[in-house]
């Protein structure tokens, strides 16, 4: 029988913000341990939280980028459970209400080839709630140590409806959502530091059927890839088993990448009942459509809107965009470039920064914004090349002597004597000696072979030692001999 | 100065203060004698440290040589409540939970008073956790009544009430979440005020049930209640649910706001179970408020039977979640046998609570568990809503609603071992919580046999200053208050 998967995620994602969500502590990550903490971290008799705002400009700002619905009020309530990492043995979070309502992400499939675009689609949301993150275990021979760094961070819970039927979809999905949240300063969504994490909801059916099977829980796909591995293990683990006559059990499974394999946690008789109810001790807080407005404004345009427009725009390829458009400040840095340089040269400018720039600042192991290579520099040397003043064949040295010392190329061009030779009258009378001492070329080229115009190319380019501009000594060559 | 310092006003003793008659070091140390003198009878405190009382007493008088004294407050000790943190001092709940816990930072309210002078003062006995109606739920003692010594201080706050009505501290800052400040105010013969809910920060306040503590003051008079009450009100930035409102000079508008007032009597807070003699002094202070000319009008509070029932859901969902932190990992009391991070939290949990906050952890979690929610939680909410909709209601003819506080005076001790039986001490309080109203318990009389009755001013949401001037047009012309313990 075949088995088609239906695929749900829920992704959670730390916002970036100073403080913590509910005390003035500073979050982060790399701290030692429980430096970060207060008593309001460590739950000490007495304390109260009080709402950190920028938590909610964030998840409101994500809600708008996705489409979602906004709340009108930021409700919270208390989600009860005893865990050692968790200092209240209970977690803030929004049960009944969530800060947003349905939304999409879009994503793209793999092509059929590498420089081909791949099918888009919309991956549906249920919701995005806020909820504060908890304390790490780590684990030892004999005990079990606690760091409450951690605690407190606010965090993002991103649940998709069950709507992806592949490993490589909820691939897509990951990525796609962690480009959106990078672009807009909500996340670093770094999965290795924690800040992006994802549980999967797997179930399969047979191919046709419109029920749902029964489904089962995959923890702990802590990097992008283990989600695909992971789940592409569920997958052919539930169809084995469907396929040996067995039964699938709704349970919790922990999924471990180094060995790619995944063992229950705990079966739904086990599941917690987290009591809910409002917290009393954080009172609603009313989104208006005047704060709405305000952080619509600071949504940035989505990577695949600026795919879009930038193959549209500036009639780039696809292979170029697809270098460009993931990372924010490249894109911004091209079409800053592109600006400079005028119209016209968009190609040429992608070109320079999808390939000599990126391998530059990989050589250099430097970040594009430490870089002394500005879009001026880039958009200078494009403006050479074509108007013919720089070759392409000592364009690239060029490129490396800026990049290495931040000089403007128009200065390394004068400075080197890399100018290309533009007199006029000296390069027609190289020209009219090539002419004279080819006289078969002339007549094949007058017979219609237009190849034959190489030949007299060679000569001339000997004679100015390299520097004459290839481009000028086309069009002086074709008008000697359309006179002759 | 007279020998008895330690009873004076804080009106009094502020004046005495600035004068230079006294010095904050002696009244300090007027009130340690007095409290070592009398504590083997009351048992009022858990804890006082004398060192960090007199280092506090030696500040204020330098400050006031100084000229630079903080006002009324400056010097003048205030006991508190073992659920307030105070940093630097232990912090227990009366719970074995916490016995050896000390506050590493102060109660916003801590805060407050220290910046206006006063001395912080020893840890003041309750029922564990605030749970309870007579401070013998407390893990370590049992506090007596200063008016008889046999009979209880009433609860949770009943230290509060019997350190302040035994001498033992000038004033003091008890916390009310069903009644635990106006019911052992009544019963140790204290005006004893429950402020709005979200008048005074409850940052530092060990939470019972968060939507319905306030803490609030205990005086042996309307002045001293108004002047600690000055201090400790006003909005705080790490309580979300405190209030953004005005804080006017209480004692200024005591003494400006003259009636007459409109004050309802609810029919319901009049019915069985009030002893003869309570209602009797009730009725008197009624007829009195008559003779000034107010206007006394029935009122009908008609969802109060629901009352109870209500609160015991709310109140018990909620401490099951905000006790859940005392788990033994952190801090507090760490069973010494625990075989794993489950069982530690079994037997840290059995071994450092007692029965009654045991017996609300259980019925709380009971109430908000899934399929159970809609029935109690949900319903006890709308319960509250009435509850509040009701008074809100009378408002629109009255100013103020008088009723007794406590069905009885104070009971003698070991006689309510029925839990039930102990809930309703608090059946004329609780209804203010439910509706986060300011109440104010006042002397008004004694039973036969001289245990103090008082009965309760129930105010509109943040006129507290309209409350206290009709509690103060009352003990003016009465003096309830001058009548001292027999200890």
């Amino acid at each position: 029988m075949n088995y088609e998967a239906v695929i749900g995620l829920e992704v959670h994602v730390q916002i970036k913000t100073q403080s913590k969500m509910f005390t003035r502590v500073a979050a982060g990550y790399g701290h030692d341990a429980n430096t970060l903490t207060d008593p309001v971290i460590l739950a000490l008799p007495g304390v109260l939280p009080v709402m950190n705002k920028a938590a909610i400009d964030a998840i409101v700002k994500a809600g708008l980028l996705l489409g979602s619905e906004i709340a009108p009020v930021c409700k919270w309530d208390r989600k009860n459970y005893f865990y050692p990492d968790s200092p209240k043995n209970y977690q803030i979070s929004q049960y009944d209400q969530p800060m947003c309502r349905g939304g999409s992400v879009e994503i793209e499939l793999p092509g059929p080839a590498r420089n081909i675009q791949g099918e888009h689609k919309q991956i549906p949301l249920t919701r995005i709630h806020l909820e504060e993150d908890v304390g790490k275990l780590n684990h030892g021979a004999t005990d079990s140590l606690i760091d409450f760094n951690r605690a407190g961070t606010p965090l993002m819970e991103i649940v998709s409806e069950p709507a992806m039927h592949s490993a490589e979809e909820a691939f897509a999905f990951l990525t796609s959502l962690r480009m959106a949240m990078v672009y807009a300063g909500i996340s670093d969504c770094d999965m290795e530091k924690g800040q992006m994490r994802c549980d999967a909801n797997i179930s399969i059916r047979p191919v046709g059927q419109t029920t749902l099977g029964t489904k089962v829980e995959l923890k702990n796909l802590n990097s992008i890839s283990f989600v695909r591995d992971g789940i592409a293990h569920e997958i052919r683990r539930q169809v084995a088993v469907l396929g040996s006559g067995g039964t699938i059990v709704q349970e919790t499974r922990d999924y471990d990448g180094q060995t790619g394999t995944s063992q229950s946690l705990r079966s739904k008789e086990m599941a917690h009942d987290y009591r809910y109810f409002p917290d009393p001790d954080l009172m609603p807080v009313k989104v208006d459509e005047a704060w709405k407005q305000r952080l619509r404004e600071t949504c940035p345009e989505l990577p695949f809107e600026k795919q879009r427009r930038f193959i549209a725009h500036y009639q780039i390829p696809y292979t170029i965009t697809s270098v460009l458009v993931p990372d924010r400040g490249l894109s911004d840095y091209f079409e800053a470039a592109v600006a400079a340089a005028g119209p016209g040269r968009a190609q040429m400018v992608g070109n320079w920064i999808a390939n000599d720039l990126l391998r530059e600042l990989g050589a250099a192991k430097v970040a594009l914004a430490d870089s002394r290579l500005t879009p001026i520099h880039v958009a200078e040397l494009v403006k050479l090349i074509d108007s013919g003043t720089l070759l392409t064949s000592a364009a690239r040295e060029v490129f490396a002597e800026m990049f290495a010392t931040g000089e403007l190329p128009g200065a390394i061009v004068d400075r080197r004597g890399l100018r290309a030779e533009t007199n006029a009258g000296e390069l027609e009378q190289w020209c009219r000696d090539a002419l004279a001492g080819n006289p078969k070329s002339v007549s094949d080229f007058k017979a219609g072979k237009e190849s034959a115009l190489n030949a007299f190319k060679g000569p001339v380019m000997k004679a100015s030692k390299g520097k004459a501009n290839p481009k000028l000594v086309d069009e002086t060559l074709r008008r000697l001999l359309a006179a002759l | 100065m007279s020998t008895e310092t330690y009873f004076l006003s804080i009106g009094a003793l502020s004046a005495a203060l600035a004068r230079g008659e006294l010095s904050s070091v002696e009244l300090v140390q007027a009130v340690i004698a007095r409290t070592e003198a009398v504590e083997t009878k009351v048992r009022a405190f858990n804890s006082y440290d004398r060192e960090d009382a007199m280092a506090q007493a030696r500040a204020s008088d330098t400050r006031r040589a100084a000229g630079r004294a903080l006002g009324p407050l400056d010097g003048i000790p205030i006991g508190m409540k073992d659920v307030i943190a105070v940093a630097g001092q232990p912090l227990t709940a009366s719970s074995r939970m916490l016995e050896h816990f000390v506050s590493p930072y102060d109660a916003t309210v801590v805060k407050r008073l220290r910046n206006a002078g006063a001395i912080c003062w020893g840890r003041l006995n309750l029922d564990e956790f605030a749970m309870g109606s007579s401070t013998e739920n407390s893990a370590f003692q049992a506090t007596a009544n200063p008016y008889a010594l046999d009979c209880v201080p009433g609860g949770s706050s009943g230290g509060s009430a019997a350190a302040v009505a035994a001498g033992e501290a000038i004033a003091s800052l008890g916390s009310d979440t069903g009644g635990s400040i106006r019911q052992p105010a009544a019963f140790c013969n204290l005006v004893g005020l429950k402020p709005t809910y979200g008048l005074v920060s409850r940052y530092g306040l060990i939470a019972f049930a968060s939507s319905l503590d306030q803490i609030g003051p205990f005086g042996r008079s309307v002045d001293d209640v108004a002047h600690l009450l000055g201090v400790i009100a006003g909005h705080d930035p790490l309580d979300s649910t405190s209030y953004q409102v005005e804080i006017p000079d209480y004692r200024a508008e005591i003494a400006r706001r003259q009636g007459p007032w409109r004050l309802g009597i609810p029919r319901e807070y009049f019915g069985e179970g009030l002893d003869p003699e309570v209602a009797q002094a009730v009725q008197k202070a009624v007829a009195f408020y008559q003779s000034l000319g107010c206007e006394i009008k029935d009122v009908s509070l008609p969802h109060t039977e629901y009352g109870v029932g209500a609160y015991y859901i709310i109140a018990t969902a909620e401490c099951s979640s905000n006790l859940a932190r005392f788990d033994g990992v952190r801090y507090g009391h760490r069973s010494k046998d625990a075989k794993d991070a489950v069982d530690l939290y079994f037997k840290s949990r059995a071994e450092g609570f007692g029965a009654e906050v045991k017996r609300r952890i259980i019925l709380g979690t009971y109430v908000l568990s899934s399929g159970y929610y809609d029935a109690y939680y949900l319903r006890a909410q709308k319960v509250r809503t009435l509850i509040r909709n009701d008074f809100l209601a009378a408002y629109r003819d009255v100013d103020a609603i008088l009723t007794p506080t406590a069905p009885t005076p104070a009971f003698r001790r070991g006689t309510k071992a029925d839990p039930l039986a102990m809930y309703l001490c608090d059946i004329y309080t609780i209804g203010v919580n439910l509706a986060g109203l300011p109440a104010v318990s006042v002397p008004c009389g004694f039973s036969q046999d001289g245990r103090p009755i008082g009965m309760q001013l129930i105010g509109q949401p943040y006129q507290e200053a309209e409350l206290l001037s009709i509690a103060s047009a009352y003990e003016r012309a009465h003096g309830w208050g001058q009548r001292r313990p027999v200890v």
